[in-house]
């Protein structure tokens, strides 16, 4: 393990030196390579809290290392396979980590660290193109976490979630808004369609939305029946829903959800997220929405706005090569607020708001065009492409 | 023209009700009337022109085969609807499809197509040719169809799998079926209005838009050549 260790730090110093990566997963891989199971060796004697699902991870792991009030190993760069892991696991001492983890490792990962926690937080669809069908990855979860030894701390709103974390003995359940339902219009166990009542989703096969231990509440939120005030700094109606999954996998773990809340106050930005920064001349807030149910997060938060909007779609590997889905947003409700179209799939995009009868000028580079700062919404490859060509303000 | 969106909570993976907005509003915006309407499983197939089928996963899909064989589909297109559908839809109107492993389930048998699985799941940029003109689109399946001899194909490939690497989907009559999944009449304006046109029966005004700049880019993109 020693040498493995070595190799993880002595090749991500060579990485970050040479300026080629940041420095993660060339590391991490060099260690797995040298020893299968170093993961499992790192996370042995800690406390370990893991959190995966469609939209929010970072976010949601984020709020955990925060939350928690001391110092947490964590992969804060967005590295969520193993080599990842590994990295943040040799980059930390601290007996406790809170790791983000693609759905599709989950499975790995969990067998890997043997976590006291488990967040799911929604599944949804994302480059299909790559991943596996939505409901073949409910299924894999579902078998994996029915003989685990650590608490689920799932989503009671999205019946894929509810699908796979039922076949765990101990869960913790939460409900957080969603305004998204497109994949949960066909019940996990029988198909037939769900019923998605205001309240409570069900089925008539007996499938039906378990009741939440945590929920929010007027000002804050409710947490295994102790109510805690939430004043977060970052918007919108998703983070708070992020929020209260943290702060139910923090009380899991023994924090105090009172306290853990007022620490969450603190953070402004995540990873990038709602930073505000100056992009070829253009003042910006990033925002990321990566997916059809990202992107109806981001447009309900847009609703009280009114001026210029830049949207950036492109097509890299980690985007999906397929930009279909943008038949799945609603980008109805931008009528009357001219958008800007920026990403190799701009013309994609621009297809898409001329169907939705929305004013839209499809542009090559960005410059400078707009007064004040203009709101941005990109997926995943544009916005790291926007975060590294920023300059912070 | 009514135009009929079938299970979307079964059958619509991809954005493919798309391709009923993308239909409604060329329509529309030549001042032609259109309405969009959703049927549900369980509800009776209303009367339309044009009835349009999306892809969907294993489960979904074998639910709106059953519902399918019990709906009054077949007798609408004997009455001169239309249908237009992608992906798994097209395998639901053969005789069969696979599923999990080497079984197979029964479609509506609307067309004498069958549908085994592939060695590989086919997955990417897809082209195919149409009455000598180019459809650009993304595929992402793992079937193989075969059509009865006497069933014309709808497209002869250029890039990609689609059917078999040599053909795509079928067409009988007013039954359109391709591989090319999700929205693919928004990447292909002149696909929307060939279909809209072999409905009315008579030509439409062109309709200038992005759309003929997306789609010249990706006829280049995809094949290196124009349009």
């Amino acid at each position: 393990m020693a040498l493995a260790t070595t190799a993880v730090r002595c090749v991500n110093w060579v990485s970050r030196r040479s300026g080629r990566g940041a420095g993660t997963v060339v590391g991490g891989n060099a260690g797995l390579g040298i020893d299968p199971h170093l993961l499992a060796h790192l996370a042995r004697s800690r406390t370990v809290a893991l959190v995966s699902g469609t939209n929010g991870k970072t976010t949601t792991t984020a709020m955990i290392a925060c939350g928690w009030g001391r110092d947490v190993a964590t992969n804060t760069t967005g590295a969520n396979m193993p080599a990842g892991h590994v990295a943040a696991l040799v980059g930390s001492r601290s007996p406790v980590a809170v790791l983000e983890c693609d759905e599709r490792w989950l499975p790995d990962v969990i067998s890997e660290t043997a976590p006291a926690v488990v967040v799911l937080l929604n599944l949804s669809r994302d480059q299909l193109d790559r991943a596996a069908e939505v409901r073949q990855l409910a299924q894999r979860w579902r078998d994996w976490l029915s003989g685990g030894d650590f608490v689920v701390v799932a989503n009671a709103r999205d019946p894929l979630v509810v699908f796979a974390a039922s076949a765990s003995p101990r869960v913790h359940w939460c409900a957080p808004p969603t305004s998204w339902t497109l994949d949960a219009r066909s019940c996990p166990v029988c198909t037939r369609p769900l019923d998605l009542g205001a309240d409570a989703w069900s089925c008539t096969c007996g499938f039906e939305e378990p009741q939440s231990q945590s929920v929010l509440t007027e000002g804050g939120a409710r947490i295994d029946g102790r109510p805690v005030t939430l004043d977060l700094a970052i918007p919108g109606a998703v983070n708070r829903g992020n929020a209260l999954m943290a702060l139910a996998a923090l009380s899991v773990l023994g924090v105090d959800p009172a306290l853990a809340a007022s620490r969450l106050a603190t953070l402004r930005e995540i990873e990038g997220r709602y930073a505000k920064a100056v992009v070829a001349g253009q003042a910006v807030r990033l925002l990321l929405a990566k997916n059809p149910a990202g992107f109806a997060a981001q447009l309900a938060d847009q609703a009280e706005h009114r001026g210029p909007l830049w949207i950036a779609i492109n097509d890299g590997l980690a985007d999906g090569r397929d930009p279909s889905w943008l038949y799945d947003v609603d980008f109805e409700q931008l009528r009357g607020r001219p958008v800007w179209c920026w990403g190799t799939r701009r013309l994609d995009l621009a297809t898409r708001l001329w169907y939705a009868g929305v004013e839209a000028t499809v542009v090559e580079n960005i410059a400078p065009r707009h007064d004040g700062i203009i709101d941005l919404i990109a997926n995943y490859t544009a916005f790291q492409e926007l975060r590294r060509g920023g300059e912070r303000r | 023209m009514r135009i009929a969106l079938v299970f979307p909570e079964l059958l619509g993976t991809y954005g493919d009700g798309g391709n009923a907005v993308v239909l409604a509003q060329r329509l529309e915006r030549r001042g032609l009337p259109a309405e969009v309407l959703s049927i549900g499983p369980g509800d009776a197939f209303p009367d339309a022109d044009l009835y349009l089928l999306g892809g969907g996963e294993d489960g979904p899909q074998r639910l709106a085969a059953d519902l399918l064989i019990a709906s009054t589909l077949p007798e609408r297109v004997a009455d001169g609807a239309g249908v237009f559908a992608v992906c798994a839809g097209l395998q639901l109107l053969g005789t069969s499809f696979a599923v999990e492993g080497d079984a197979t389930y029964p479609g509506l048998a609307l067309v004498p197509a069958v549908t085994v699985r592939g060695s590989a799941r086919s997955v990417g940029d897809a082209a195919v040719r149409v009455d000598g003109r180019l459809v650009v689109g993304f595929e992402n399946h793992g079937g193989v169809t075969h059509l009865a001899p006497g069933l014309d194909a709808f497209g002869e490939v250029v890039v990609g799998h689609a059917n078999d690497t040599v053909s795509d989907g079928f067409r009988d009559g007013r039954v359109w079926a391709t591989y090319l999944h999700g929205p693919v009449l928004a990447q292909n304006p002149w696909l929307a209005d060939a279909l809209l046109a072999s409905l009315l029966g008579h030509e439409l005004e062109p309709l200038a838009s992005v759309a003929d700049d997306l789609y010249a880019a990706r006829c280049a993109q995809l094949t290196g050549m124009g349009a």
